[in-house]
């Protein structure tokens, strides 16, 4: 396989800058920095020192006996991103670009958030390097995660509800872009998934790929081989990308992508962009979009905020339509199951998102011999969403 | 192939030393039949060319005013095929303007490029904006625009900085000059640079350049006839209209709202009311 993107930031016809004019010059600045930094030692190691000593990196690669003993098939290993600092696999991304902001003598940083794990992981960031932090959410998710608002305040970032549109992450992607276009001089946008115009996709996917990277070595080390198998939910798509990258080579591992089916792909509410999208240009690339017949992108569902989004990082659409990935849908119904299960046979509470990627394995493991192996990118834990969870199960699960 | 009328409107203003004035209106915003006939008071007001917008959900470049036009006409599912059909009936009705499609690419690429361009030529557009496909991704729809004879207008902004020669010498049209950073929207401050920028757009280009966003009072329009030869007014157009809603709304207040858009548009020129 070809290394992409190309120059023009394509993965194969995917990808591209499709943005106002008034942004292209702050994209190639980036770019060029980019370049720059990520061969610059001292950079990286200022990233590789926070990764590990403020954040916690490597995370471990527990391997879930009971869990695989209950499903009776593969062995299952979970990619403890959930014990990252702040809980979620965000925090490798914000580390990467907030010390990048900085050596570009930026002073202030915007980021959009939906469930707000990027939104804490950015405000941390801030914190910790000194800068301005504004963070934009749909009106509609601040109340869906009123705690992680909360959380922002208390790291010194200052919360804009969004008001346009669906009033969720869409709407927050879009305001945060139109707050960047006046104010490009001294402002750098933080985003949170691989995608976007380039080179965010490419951005974020380097800063990520540490979760395949120490996949690959970790499972060799425990079982002396490569995994056969490996899951990660996607909505954006960054954690699942941060897994699948150093494997793409590795023909015999396949990859399995989990979107939000929500109630399902056959009713509207879902957010299942690569099983019901087409491809459009939307959010500043070119990739599967959830939309109407005449381009009009549709609003998308799902139980978990952070997959609640009716686009897709372009690389993962070139995954797909190359056939080296998968994607499949799971429903809100599907991952509130697999919460659960996970939760009582391992005393893991995952994030909703991350439950979703559980919920395909438990399709998955039980048809596979036990000489199998999966690698599941456990992506957060599940404390933002405890209250939410509570709300949906309500009290019919109550002491069952 | 006949002659452009966007090139005939800008020599024919030339000859007489004036600026065109280019107002925008969102198709379909609140409805199809009170767009038309905006159009044909945009014209009578004294409007050189007319900027038709399609209505899209994720308008990026677009401040809160015209978002909020997007969402009204939305709601009754206008499509971006009404809003090349509305250029054939502003024709019927008499109208004589040049029109310039506005949209954001995705309306454009889910249409498919080569039907597009054939009901558009058929349809008797003559122009195209496209505010999210800047240079390094137009050479399909550049390409087709140059065949079927239709500019497609480039913006350059004050950030284009040495794209600016790239840009305004490959334009077709005008180039569309962005006034001020941000998103579309009503301003009482350009950006610092404007003139050198104007200066420097001027310089590049072999076309006409007209200047937008932020555009709203005779002052400024004033102010950018001296650099420019087109100006082009928005948000502060749109939000007269969202004015008016209540008025345009009901059958016994129309034609009273309509003067109000009428008065507005004609005091930018300062050609004094008609009508």
């Amino acid at each position: 396989m070809n290394r992409v993107p190309d120059e023009n930031g394509r993965f194969g016809k995917f990808g591209g800058r499709y943005v106002p004019e008034t942004l292209m010059n702050a994209l190639l600045e980036l770019e060029e920095a980019y370049s720059h930094y990520s061969k610059d030692p001292d950079f990286i190691a200022e990233v590789r020192y926070l990764l590990a000593q403020y954040s916690g990196r490597p995370t471990s690669l527990y391997y879930a006996e009971r869990l695989s003993r209950h499903l009776g098939g593969a062995k299952i290993y979970l990619k403890r991103e959930d014990l990252n600092h702040t809980g979620a696999h965000k925090i490798n991304n914000t580390i990467g670009q907030g010390v990048l902001a900085k050596r570009m003598g930026k002073t202030k940083v915007i980021a959009e958030t939906g469930a707000g794990q990027h939104g804490v992981a950015s405000a941390t960031v801030a914190a910790l390097l000194g800068l301005e932090c504004k963070v934009f959410m749909g009106e509609e998710d601040t109340k869906r995660q009123e705690l992680n608002v909360f959380r922002m305040k208390l790291l010194g970032a200052e919360v804009v509800p969004v008001l346009s549109g669906t009033r969720t992450l869409k709407d927050a992607c879009n305001e945060t872009l139109r707050y960047w276009v006046s104010h490009v001089d001294d402002t750098y946008y933080i985003l949170g998934s691989v995608t976007g115009p380039h080179p965010y996709p490419m951005i974020v996917r380097d800063f990520q790929r540490i979760i395949g990277d120490e996949s690959r070595e970790q499972i060799q080390k425990e079982t002396g081989r490569l995994p056969d198998y490996i899951v990660a939910a996607v909505g954006g798509g960054s954690n699942a990308i941060g897994m699948f990258y150093p494997f793409i080579g590795d023909e015999s591992v396949r990859m399995i992508g989990v979107e939000a089916a929500g109630k399902g792909v056959e009713t509207e509410e879902h957010a299942a962009t690569m099983t019901k999208g087409r491809h459009g240009v939307f959010q500043g690339s070119l990739s599967y979009v959830l939309q109407d017949e005449y381009g009009q992108v549709q609003p998308a569902h799902s139980i978990s905020a952070g997959l609640d989004y009716p686009g897709i990082g372009p690389e993962h659409a070139y995954l797909k339509d190359t056939g080296r990935a998968e994607y499949v849908p799971v429903t809100d119904a599907e991952a509130l199951e697999a919460l659960q299960l996970l939760s009582r046979t391992e005393g893991i509470i995952p994030a909703l998102e991350s439950a979703h990627a559980i919920a395909q394995v438990m399709k998955l493991a039980p048809s596979l011999g036990t000489d199998r192996t999966i690698v599941v990118s456990l992506s957060g834990r599940g404390d933002k969403d405890v209250q939410a969870i509570m709300g949906y199960l309500g009290g019919a699960e109550h002491g069952r | 192939m006949a002659a452009n009328l966007i090139d005939e409107t800008f020599r024919r203003l030339k000859a007489d030393g004036e600026t065109a004035l280019i107002p925008f209106l969102t198709i379909g915003d609140p409805d199809l039949d009170t767009s038309l006939d905006i159009i044909r008071t945009l014209e009578e007001a004294g409007a050189d060319m007319i900027e038709l917008g399609v209505p899209y959900s994720d308008p990026l470049a677009d401040g809160p005013v015209i978002q909020r036009a997007s969402e009204r006409a939305l709601q009754h599912r206008v499509t971006i095929v009404d809003c090349i059909e509305m250029a054939d009936k502003a024709r019927q009705a008499g109208v004589k303007l040049p029109f310039i499609l506005f949209s954001y690419y995705n309306p454009v690429m889910q249409f498919g490029l080569d039907r597009f361009f054939e009901l558009i030529v058929r349809k008797q557009i003559s122009g195209l904006i496209i505010p999210d496909l800047p240079i390094e991704e137009d050479a399909e729809v550049r390409e087709r625009a140059e065949n079927a004879g239709v500019h497609l207008i480039p913006l350059v902004a004050p950030t284009s900085h040495d794209r600016v020669a790239r840009i305004a010498s490959k334009a077709s049209g005008f180039v569309y000059c962005v006034s001020s950073l941000g998103v579309t929207g009503v301003r009482s401050d350009f950006h610092r640079g404007i003139d050198d920028f104007l200066t420097a757009v001027r310089r590049s280009a072999s076309t006409p350049i007209a200047v937008g966003f932020g555009v709203s009072s005779r002052e400024q329009v004033e102010r950018f006839s001296q650099q420019a030869d087109g100006v082009i007014v928005g948000s502060a157009i749109v939000r007269k209209i969202e004015e008016t809603l209540p008025l345009l709304q009901s059958a016994g207040t129309r034609s009273e709202g309509l003067a109000q858009i009428r008065e507005f548009v004609a005091g930018l020129k300062g050609a004094g009311v008609q009508g």
